[in-house]
């Protein structure tokens, strides 16, 4: 809480400049994350020999379901409705404090690497009993596997992320984004280049991509992410599927800043944040092409080979966070 | 009707009309020689129903027929389930189409009938009327229920979420192991046999090409077989030669589609991409060869046309290009790991299950319709592509050489046609009864029709789907739930052909 009062005390670009910011990383993040999503599809399917949908398909499709009516399953509780509200806002929160288009978004004092994990936490756990709400086999299903992998790759998450923080002597995400503008040379460092196998493992696991799920799949009973949003319809799946779009988005971003820091906007002007924009913008784009590229020249492995790669992917990162200590 | 016919089948086919209590007897000896049970009918003869059991062998080329006729206060057969497990399913179907009960039947619950028809409905009996209104409250199918801790249960179906066929699944599952699963099927019973009565025989072609939409010309050839069979048509070579090279076009086409729906199971799109080109090019080529992209059409009783033979230079591009594919998805090591023992269906589990097709060699079974019944020269080319492993892998690379195996079989036919219009001539308005054996894409297809005058009073189909499906729950014990749709994409049997 104090952290959070001193920055908004240290107001140096202007706390409404700041929360301009933050408005916009989560506008960004918003309309980005389906995009990247589109653009991913896109890159599969130019792999493949296919043309494939325009990259906007996903915003064609949010404008769709926003359109029809959300029809609930029978005997759902509020937690249906609840849980695509607390997916969005857990991701809109995020992406408001998390560093992606200027390390000085508002309350950045805040978005501390646990704040930000957590709030991607809570996302997943509201899917998930959201899954669980109807009282479907498939949504069980659903969150049972969602929840199993989980379990392995949000801690996965939080060490590779803390040997960054190692390095940079804070856990508060724009201070380590500072701090790698600062240095360039960090990138080459062991630490990192662990810390950025174990984080796009990671990513991959969240995003539910191949190979650990398959996001264009029609078979029910393969299915780990889509197994739990079966039930909705309507304007509820638009929301869910506008907060899963946010969730890559935010991921991508911060990987792309925490690993790859330039062009973010500093302290500068609206000139800075637009830079930082178009450069967040072209950097998550870069990396989704690449996991894109990795999607095609790869298959789905068998469910419970995921923990395998997970765990891999933890020990990667914790390795990272040794070597950091090691290395200091 | 019946006795002029059982003194005169053809050449390799016997049949004779036993007493209803030497049918065990009779149909355990054939069985210890080694032959199958490969068709069960059931006949209404208007005063009394008939059955006609048709066991097979080969090579050389056997089959012979016991009939029974029943009594018609109280139809019952005894039950031949402790024999032949296939038996038993024809036993269940009997049940539910003619009312005819299996005495001794250890296990008899519906099979075609569910649960809405109305209770003594037999709809292929002759007196079965025009189908009456259906119970709107019905019980609901008794699926046996696995109990224990952690035990619960999968409800998949018959509405999935890919365009596939209709079937209900019930998955027994304990975490994600699968315990049990029952396929509950006959979602898509359209009558078909009934269709066929009535017909003049050169009208059962239109309905033996839908019989199941992706095998037009296997049922069309088999019932054409069958036909001729039962006329006595003597089919020239040529037509013969004509109807393998097609038959054998279609399993190319659907082979290459099951290589490419198995790697796209297992999220490896690149390469069902390259399958679904690949199909469509093929599709095309049987378009130019036949005048329709599904083959309907060329195949016709004594007779058969095609426009143009695929060339050697087509079939030599589409062979390498099948190659690479197969090279694309064996080269992955994640795809390999996902296909190797899955789904295992050991051979002596096949063997009793009476699996045929692409399942049965995947398991060590050299089963090949095109060698033990044969109705034309193959050549001494064809060998049956067998594998030993009996899991998706294995079903995946059956496929994979039976395609190759096909473009050469299609070639060297080929080399052989002399014209491309053979026709027998007018079928003529005949009568008797005749048995078609093919090997088509799936496996092996048995028509048994009986045709008084031109026309068809029966036509018995048998789909290899229709007895190769419950292997597909024995091979499923221990495998995971997500592995369920690669297993069931591996087996790629017919609904449409299982539930007539």
């Amino acid at each position: 809480m104090t952290a959070t009062l001193a920055a908004l005390g240290a107001a140096s670009p202007g706390i409404w400049a700041r929360i301009g910011a933050s408005v916009l990383q989560v506008a960004a993040v918003a309309a980005g994350g389906p995009l990247l999503l589109g653009l991913m599809g896109k890159v599969r399917a130019r792999a493949e020999g296919r043309v494939g949908p325009p990259i906007t398909q996903g915003l064609r499709d949010l404008r769709k379901l926003m359109r029809k009516e959300a029809i609930r399953a029978e005997h759902t509780s509020a937690v249906s409705g609840l849980a695509p509200l607390v997916l969005v806002a857990s991701g809109a929160v995020g992406a408001a404090v998390t560093p992606l288009v200027t390390t000085r978004p508002a309350i950045a004092g805040g978005a501390d690497v646990f704040v930000v994990v957590y709030l991607l936490l809570m996302g997943s756990v509201a899917l998930a009993l959201g899954g669980l709400d109807a009282g479907t086999a498939f949504g069980g299903m659903g969150s049972s596997r969602a929840m199993t992998i989980g379990a392995i790759s949000e801690p996965a998450l939080l060490v590779a992320i803390l040997a960054l923080a190692v390095q940079a002597h804070s856990s508060n995400l724009p201070d380590i984004v500072a701090a790698s503008l600062a240095h360039p040379g960090w990138l080459a460092s062991p630490q990192r280049l662990l810390a950025l196998v174990a984080l796009v493992v990671v990513v991959i696991a969240e995003t539910g991509r191949i190979p650990v799920d398959n996001p264009s799949t029609h078979l029910e009973l393969t299915m780990i992410h889509e197994a739990m949003i079966l039930e909705y319809a309507g304007t509820d799946l638009a929301l869910v599927t506008v907060g899963e779009a946010m969730r890559l988005g935010l991921l991508l971003g911060l990987v792309a800043n925490l690993f790859f820091p330039w062009g973010i906007g500093g302290s500068g002007g609206p000139l800075a944040v637009l830079v930082g924009l178009v450069a967040l913008g072209a950097k998550a784009a870069a990396i989704a092409t690449l996991i894109a590229l990795v999607e095609v020249s790869t298959a789905k492995v068998r469910l419970f080979r995921v923990p395998e790669l997970l765990a891999g992917g933890f020990v990667l990162a914790v390795v990272a966070v040794t070597t950091g200590l090691v290395a200091r | 009707m019946t006795p002029h016919r059982l003194a005169d089948p053809a050449p390799q086919r016997t049949s004779e009309l036993i007493a209803t209590g030497d049918l065990p007897t009779r149909a355990r000896e054939l069985l210890h020689a080694g032959f199958r049970l490969a068709l069960v009918a059931g006949h209404d003869d208007g005063h009394a129903l008939r059955v006609v059991y048709a066991f097979c062998a080969g090579p050389p080329d056997r089959r012979v027929e016991l009939q029974v006729r029943l009594d018609p206060a109280h139809p019952a057969v005894p039950s031949l389930a402790a024999l032949s497990f296939p038996a038993s399913r024809f036993e269940r179907e009997l049940a539910d189409l003619f009312g005819i009960e299996p005495v001794g039947h250890p296990f008899l619950r519906p099979l075609v009938r569910h649960q809405h028809w109305p209770p003594h409905w037999h709809p292929m009996r002759g007196d079965a009327g025009p189908t009456p209104p259906m119970l709107i409250d019905a019980e609901p199918f008794p699926f046996v229920p696995v109990e224990g801790p952690g035990v619960y249960e999968i409800p998949v179906g018959p509405v999935h979420a890919g365009l596939i066929e209709p079937g209900h699944f019930r998955f027994s599952v304990v975490g994600e192991t699968i315990l049990k699963m029952k396929a509950r099927l006959w979602f898509v019973h359209r009558g078909i046999e009934r269709l066929f009565e009535g017909r003049a025989v050169a009208d059962g072609v239109v309905l033996a090409e839908r019989i199941s939409g992706d095998t037009a010309a296997g049922h069309t050839l088999a019932y054409c077989l069958a036909v001729e069979d039962a006329l006595c048509v003597e089919t020239p070579t040529d037509a013969q030669l004509l109807r393998a090279i097609v038959v054998e076009l279609e399993r190319i086409t659907n082979h290459v589609a099951d290589l490419g729906a198995l790697c796209n199971d297992v999220g490896f799109g690149v390469a069902h991409a390259r399958a679904l080109t690949l199909r469509e090019r093929l599709l095309r080529l049987a378009g130019e060869v036949t005048g329709h992209r599904l083959l309907r059409g060329a195949i016709r009783p004594g007779a058969a046309t095609v426009r143009r033979l695929p060339t050697e230079a087509e079939l030599a591009e589409v062979g390498g290009l099948v190659d690479e594919l197969v090279e694309l998805a064996t080269s992955n090591t994640v795809v390999m790991d996902r296909f190797t023992g899955t789904a295992l269906l050991s051979s002596d589990d096949a063997r009793t299950i009476g699996a045929l097709g692409v399942v049965a060699r995947a398991s060590g079974l050299p089963v090949d319709a095109r060698v033990a019944h044969p109705f034309v020269d193959f050549g001494p080319g064809l060998v049956p592509i067998v594998e030993e492993g009996g899991d998706v892998l294995a079903r995946f690379s059956v496929r994979a050489g039976e395609v190759a195996a096909s473009l050469r079989l299609v070639a060297e036919l080929g080399g052989s046609v002399r014209s491309l219009d053979a026709s027998a001539g007018d079928v003529g308005r005949r009568s008797g009864s005749g048995m078609g054996i093919v090997e088509a894409w799936r496996g092996t297809i048995v028509h048994r029709v009986e045709i008084d005058a031109g026309h068809v009073v029966r036509c018995k189909v048998v789909d290899p789907s229709f007895l190769t499906w419950p292997a597909l729950s024995v091979a499923l014990a221990d495998t995971i739930v997500p592995d369920f749709p690669l297993a069931n994409k591996s087996f790629n049997l017919s609904y449409a052909g299982n539930d007539l």
